[in-house]
């Protein structure tokens, strides 16, 4: 197997038969975990492939490209893997997490306020620990802001220092 | 005053210098690929924002706030700061979903968040930008939009090779190009500070070098519009006439609900090819907006 190219965008294959380089994952591993952890039905993301540049970083693009392109990015960055637990990405769950419809934690206006300011703070939340969308109410919607990671009873946030904000 | 080299082309020259001074309003775009108007109107409102919308673009919203950056429609990338003048360009080129698409200096990104979503995220739209840390600023602007049709690359627009994106020509491209800036007094007072008729000169080489590179990436029967931010003929009139001796191009008339007022046929000792009329100029006070030029061009087959 050939390993992975840091410069390049590398198509994710479709299957495991269809893998070239060793440990990228698959575009059907990608839909079952956006799937099984999110509950992200596989059509939403039809329009889609899904690219790897530098290890374990995959983007989303819905254009054209040749396999091998040496460009600064192709659609957002999307996913983080090879890793144990896979990491959605600010960018992934702002464009995609309207479709989640578990992982979810809908938290009020303050708490909204302090996660993104990227502060830590306790929550009340009986489900899994790990990776959870974070949404609020927007105009009467509910509406994804990013990732928090859920440990001991408290909330992390995860958005990255520049999209930070005092809102 | 540099500005008073313009009196012999603007009528009500003083209203032109007022308005030069004053403030411009700020303006910001719904980014339809998230939000729809009405429920971006509705955040806003809920947020304590007031906001008047622009009658010759919906989609345009004036704000009574000049940190736009710290609301929640920003954060979800429901809006973009954008001036109201410069949001003309993307709306004449006018892709539709599918097509391909160059926007050729691209950076910060306010017109490329603004072709992805009049594509509505689909085809291929490709921002290119000489300057790297200028591209980084594009990609946050365009992750935050979710424009997901975007491809990203770092070259010189005047030497763009179309090899990174699969060689094929473009259906469409917008040409923004560097500039003097004269068109952002309004927003940057010192933008005239360092102003060089040299410099000008020198930006107007660069500017056909763009706009030909430009032309020749795109097919038969495609549009190219070409932009500035600035009064100065030479950055204007003067690189349309030189690129329409060289490429297979035409410039053609275009609608706007905006007042504007045609390109220039004549300046100083120069004269411009006659279609040059077919673009547009656009004055401070004419719209209260920023000062601003727009030249479509239909690429023809030789």
């Amino acid at each position: 197997m050939r390993s992975n190219v840091g410069e390049q965008f590398s198509r994710v294959p479709a299957t495991d038969a269809d893998r070239a380089v060793e440990g990228r994952p698959t575009r059907n591993e990608v839909l079952s975990f956006w799937e099984d952890r999110y509950g992200i039905p596989p059509g939403v993301f039809e329009a889609h492939r899904f690219w790897e540049k530098g290890s374990g970083k995959l983007w989303a693009f819905s254009g054209d490209a040749p396999e091998g392109t040496e460009v600064e990015a192709l659609g957002i960055t999307f996913l983080r893997v090879r890793q144990e637990h896979w990491k959605p990405t600010t960018d992934a769950v702002q464009r995609f997490g309207r479709h989640a419809t578990q992982n979810v934690i809908t938290v009020d206006a303050e708490t909204a306020r302090r996660f993104i300011a990227g502060e830590d703070q306790p929550v009340d939340w009986d489900g899994e620990w790990g990776y959870l969308i974070v949404a609020h109410e927007l105009a009467d919607v509910r509406e994804p802001i990013g990732v928090g990671l859920y440990l001991h009873g408290e909330l992390r946030s995860q958005i990255p220092k520049g999209r930070q904000r005092s809102v | 005053m540099i500005l008073e080299r313009y009196r012999g082309l603007i009528d009500s020259f003083d209203a032109f210098r007022d308005a030069c001074d004053r403030p411009l309003p700020s303006v910001v775009r719904v980014n339809t690929l998230k939000a729809s108007i009405e429920r971006v109107e509705r955040a806003l409102a809920d947020g304590g924002y007031a906001y008047e919308q622009c009658s010759w673009y919906p989609e345009l919203l004036r704000l009574s706030t000049d940190t736009p950056g710290n609301s929640w429609p920003y954060v979800h990338g429901w809006i973009y700061g954008q001036e109201e003048v410069s949001a003309l360009p993307a709306r004449v080129l006018s892709p539709s979903a599918g097509d391909r698409v160059l926007d050729a200096c691209a950076a910060p990104g306010s017109k490329t968040t603004q072709l992805g979503a009049l594509m509505d995220d689909r085809g291929t739209l490709i921002a290119n930008d000489a300057n790297l840390g200028r591209l980084s600023a594009l990609r946050t602007n365009a992750q935050r939009c979710g424009v997901t049709n975007l491809i990203v690359n770092s070259a010189d627009a005047q030497t763009l090779s179309l090899a990174p994106f699969g060689g094929e020509p473009f259906d469409h491209a917008l040409v923004d190009v560097p500039c003097s800036c004269e068109g952002t007094i309004r927003k940057n007072p010192t933008a005239l500070e360092d102003w060089d008729i040299d410099h000008v000169r020198g930006l107007s080489g660069i500017q056909r070098g763009i706009l030909r590179r430009a032309i020749q990436a795109t097919r038969a029967g495609g549009t190219v519009v070409y932009s500035t931010c600035t009064f100065a003929p030479e950055e204007n009139e003067a690189v349309l006439d030189a690129v329409l001796e060289t490429e297979r191009c035409r410039i053609v008339p275009f609608e706007t609900q905006l007042d504007t007022r045609p390109g220039v046929t004549e300046w100083e000792d120069k004269t411009y090819d006659q279609s040059v009329e077919n673009a547009r100029r656009i004055y401070p006070h004419l719209n209260d907006t920023g000062g601003f030029f727009c030249a479509k061009l239909e690429v023809t087959g030789e």
